[in-house]
């Protein structure tokens, strides 16, 4: 039987603990303890659909071992915004029509905070370049470059982190 | 966006408030925010996880399967294997439907003693964790003998081929014999005749199968599942061998779609084992399992000859159509029905002969996927259009101009479709938008390419569909819509509501959709086949204009004034020119309920009932209606490496009417980019029918490096039948995607590669042997 280890990883700004084998990977830990906005898509790193925040760092959590988080800020696209106060990036994604069956779009708002983190003002090329690990099937990705590119305008006007 | 307003076929414009509008979709905020729960994100307590064993080769026979070690394994509750299920098959053709019976062509839900495809399942494992079952899974043993298999089509035809389905593997067969072919080709002063060959697609949806059952109190198994059709409740039912009302279909949104979660996928392997348990159990599909575990696009090698004249009139064509419909029967004879009919496209043909086949293989089964068989025909007919251009010395939007079918004029089948047809304005539209030809340098080679579709919306005609929609108002005000239709990405359900808002009055915030269960929401049919907004558009629409008239009567009453007089918009109810009439919709509604009127309505919408084609001639009305549009491309070429890149991409179609327009465009976006992946990286590599590419990593899709933006030109003849006169988009999208790309490559070379994936190694092929001729 695998040695089972509690860690503590901070999702969201709070902190949970978790109990795991030293397989598990991030991406089954986050979703065994109700974090099911994380998505699988592939297991390999392949899609990009479990893309999470670790500290700061877009990661995909099918690649990570969740022991190697422990102590570590996660965030997830649950912990940008919500309904109420959505984060720029989620209002441009909606009202720009940039989600359609929506599996992507967790990991690629992620990646975009990344993108828009590291360069206020991206180019489409970077943008291009900061979503090659995200695949998405439905949109053909001009809506996405759109919505992204929309939602970097409006973060710089409110001045950075909302 | 533009708009053509003059045309024949044309309905004029109408004031719209919500409808046409791109108002952002109800589904749209939990998506963004990561609140919807998809079909995989249900949990319950006891869950019981499911594994499924499948066959590492594609041709044997089952000598021993031996499970005792894997059910003694602690934490396994159940192994099932045929052996505890001797009787057991599967539907595969349109399953789920209501209207005609379908062909006999089931399946074993396992294998017996025959395996016929990679992939095949052996077993069926629940236990008490994932690690677990895995581990049950190595713990099975069993032995494949192997069996000669057939892996191509045309030598499944020959003689003496080992046998698949059948004594002549020949799954159906379809014909098309129209006006004098004979006749027609001696009037040609050329005849033209190629070879085009399409490729396996796979969906690649990006959330794998995956599904959660349980039985309830009433011993109905329910299941959550991801799927596109909710009323496989029936042939799940007839699998396991309970009542029809013993089966609960609850959908969830689908994670894409793209027809490979039309088929039955996890729902009979869920079903099974939360019967035989007790418990409720999951199974959710990996990748890989993903990749082998439904069907795929079928590949075709099609023929056309083509007969014209020097100045560009085709006089006769004679099309020969073989497609790969792999170990099981499927969709495969609907597919290629849809071939037969789509085999001239967009243009008037007159003397016409069609041959379409289907024929077993051991290669992985094949079935629906968007296009439906018209895409491979489009694939073909259009590559066509452009060898005859360029053998005429004609130019190719001018060619295809003399040859346009018209508003009003007989298709393939004889059918004359009852909308407007602007295919020629899409095609030039989509034509000019592609303006000045990006620079070149070095090795590059730049071309263009242009493709016209013809592609059906709604279901075959003899399926004799219908869809079921209730929508009522709330004490508050409020509108809820009921209607069994699955979401699969593209905006299904808000659509409905934008639909019922629309005529009520109300705002889009106003309204609840609740779709996709088929216990409780009325049975809308499939989200298949560019269906969804027509028929159940058409019966939302229906049902919220028969409760409207209901309350519009009530309100006339109280403001002492014809019905004709009073509208309902912006949840108020007034008195058109009479801005002192008015009342909020809440009144109305109250004053309704203290009288008892009926506040809500069912209404069911009925496509054409129609009967099967002729046999003989494939004359007859084979769908409701057609869409029509136009791709281009510009693309440039490496010559050195055979590296493809399309620099533009835009296409031009006549949606009737947008709904939403930033859902069309979405939906057109997408279409590009499938096309795209299809004509150009996305390959299924088989090895004697073994996947040798089941993972993103192998098989390559169009990423965000490799879309250019698409640009959308939307028409609205609003001549169609769908709501508002509404085509529909889903499916029309990408059919004329990949033959524009190959012929924009075939422009930038010089030369034609005839086989879809344009792979840089089949570029630098073709470069060579046009280099030695
Ligand atoms: S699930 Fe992690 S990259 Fe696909
Ligand atoms: S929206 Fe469906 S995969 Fe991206």
């Amino acid at each position: 039987m695998p040695e089972n280890r509690t860690i503590t990883l901070r999702i969201n700004g709070r902190d949970e603990e978790g109990r795991f084998p030293a397989h598990r990977t991030l991406l089954e830990a986050l979703r065994q303890l109700g974090h099911m906005e994380v998505k699988c898509g592939c297991e390999k790193g392949d899609c990009g659909a479990c893309a999470v925040l670790v500290d700061g760092m877009a990661v995909d959590s099918c690649l990570t071992l969740a022991w190697t988080a422990d102590g570590r800020e996660v965030t997830t696209v649950s912990g940008l915004g919500d309904l109420d106060s959505p984060h720029p990036l989620q209002q441009a994604f909606a009202d720009g029509g940039a989600a359609q069956c929506g599996y992507c779009i967790p990991g690629i708002i992620v990646a975009a905070k990344a993108i828009i983190d590291e360069n206020p003002e991206p180019s489409e090329d970077d943008i291009r370049l900061g979503l090659s690990g995200n695949l998405c099937r439905c949109t053909g990705y001009t809506k996405i470059f759109e919505a992204i590119a929309d939602a970097a305008a409006v973060m710089r006007a409110e001045g950075g982190e909302p | 966006m533009s708009r053509t307003e003059s045309d024949a076929g044309a309905r004029p414009n109408v004031q719209f408030r919500q409808v046409g509008k791109p108002l952002t979709r109800t589904d749209a905020p939990g998506k963004v925010t990561g609140r919807t729960p998809y079909a995989g994100d249900y949990v319950m307590p006891n869950t019981l996880h499911m594994r499924v064993l499948r066959a590492d080769v594609a041709s044997a026979r089952l000598t021993r399967l031996d499970v005792s070690k894997a059910r003694a394994l602690k934490g396994v509750a159940c192994v099932l294997t045929a052996a505890d299920m001797p009787d057991r098959t599967s539907a595969t053709d349109i399953p789920g439907q209501t209207g005609q019976k379908r062909l006999d062509t089931d399946q074993p839900i396992l294998v017996k003693d025959r395996v016929r495809y990679f992939g095949e399942p052996l077993a069926l494992i629940a236990a008490e964790t994932r690690d677990i079952a895995d581990h049950a899974a190595e713990l099975i043993e069993f032995e494949l003998e192997p069996i000669p298999g057939v892996y191509d089509p045309l030598e499944a035809l020959k003689p003496g081929a080992a046998l698949v389905y059948g004594a002549d593997n020949i799954v159906a067969e379809r014909k098309i014999r129209k006006g004098d072919i004979e006749a027609g080709f001696a009037e040609a002063d050329l005849v033209i005749e190629n070879t085009y060959k399409t490729p396996f697609q796979e969906h690649a949806f990006l959330e794998p199968e995956v599904g959660l059952a349980w039985v309830d109190e009433n011993d109905v198994v329910n299941i959550r599942v991801s799927t596109q059709v909710i009323e496989h409740f029936r042939p799940i039912a007839d699998a396991i061998g309970v009542p029809h009302n013993k089966v609960r279909v609850r959908g969830a949104l689908v994670g894409g779609g793209f027809g490979g979660k039309e088929d039955l996928t996890v729902e009979v392997y869920l079903a099974l084992l939360a019967k035989h348990t007790g418990r409720p159990v999951r199974l959710e599909y990996s990748r890989e399992d993903s990749f082998v575990g439904h069907g795929k696009r079928h590949p075709f090698v099609l023929t056309y000859r083509t007969g014209v004249t020097n100045e560009g009139k085709i006089t006769a064509m004679d099309v020969q159509m073989i497609a790969d419909a792999g170990a099981y029967v499927f969709l495969s004879p609907y597919v290629v029905l849809y071939a037969l009919v789509a085999a001239p496209g967009p243009y008037r043909v007159d003397n016409l002969n069609v041959f379409a086949r289907a024929v077993a293989t051991n290669n992985m089964y094949t079935s629906a996927f968007r296009g439906f068989g018209a895409l491979q025909a489009c694939a073909a007919y259009e590559q066509q259009m452009d060898e005859i251009a360029g053998t005429l010395g004609i130019d190719r939007l001018e060619l295809r101009r003399r040859n346009f079918l018209k508003t009003g004029e007989p298709m393939s089948t004889g059918f004359v479709p009852p909308s407007a047809i602007w295919t020629e304005q899409c095609a030039e539209q989509a034509w000019a938008a592609l303006g000045e030809p990006a620079p070149v340098q070095g090795p590059i080679r730049t071309g263009r390419g242009l493709a016209c579709y013809q592609q059906s919306y709604g279901r075959l005609t003899f399926l004799h569909d219908t869809s079921e929609a209730w929508v009522g108002v709330e004490m508050d005000g409020t509108v809820v819509v009921r209607s069994g239709v699955t979401d699969i990405g593209a905006g299904q359900i808000s659509a409905l509501g934008q639909i019922a808002v629309e005529v009520l009055g109300v705002t889009l915030d106003n309204v609840v959709i609740y779709n996709s269960d088929s216990a409780v929401t009325p049975l809308a049919g499939t989200t298949t086949a560019t269906r969804a907004l027509y028929m159940t558009g058409n019966a939302a629409k229906q049902a919220a204009e028969t409760l409207r008239a209901r309350l519009v009567e009530r309100a006339a009453r109280e403001f002492g004034v014809e019905a004709g007089d009073v509208d309902m918009a912006f949840n108020e109810v007034f008195v058109i020119d009479r801005p002192e009439k008015t009342m909020p919709l809440v009144n109305l509604v109250r004053i309704c309920a203290a009288e008892g009127i009926h506040r809500s309505e069912l209404a069911i919408f009925r496509a054409p009932f129609g009967d099967f084609l002729d046999p003989e001639t494939g004359q007859g009305q084979a769908h409701p209606d057609y869409a029509y549009g136009a791709h281009a491309v510009e693309v440039s070429v490496d010559v050195e490496t055979g590296e493809v890149e399309v620099l533009k991409s835009i296409a031009a179609h006549d949606v009737g009417q947008c709904i939403n327009p930033a859902a069309v465009e979405g939906q057109i976006q997408g279409g590009a980019q499938n096309g795209q992946g299809y004509a150009l990286s996305e390959e299924m590599l088989y090895e004697e029918g073994r996947l040798v590419t089941p993972s993103f990593s192998e098989y390559l899709m169009p990423t965000a490096m490799d879309m250019p933006r698409v640009e959308c030109i939307i028409l609205e003849s609003r001549s169609g039948v769908g709501p508002f006169g509404a085509k529909g988009i889903g499916e029309p999208a990408m059919t004329a995607v990949a033959p524009a790309i190959a012929n924009a490559v075939a422009d930038a070379i010089g030369v034609r590669v005839f086989e879809m994936p344009i792979t840089p190694e089949r570029v630098v092929r073709a470069l060579q042997q046009r280099d030695a001729s």
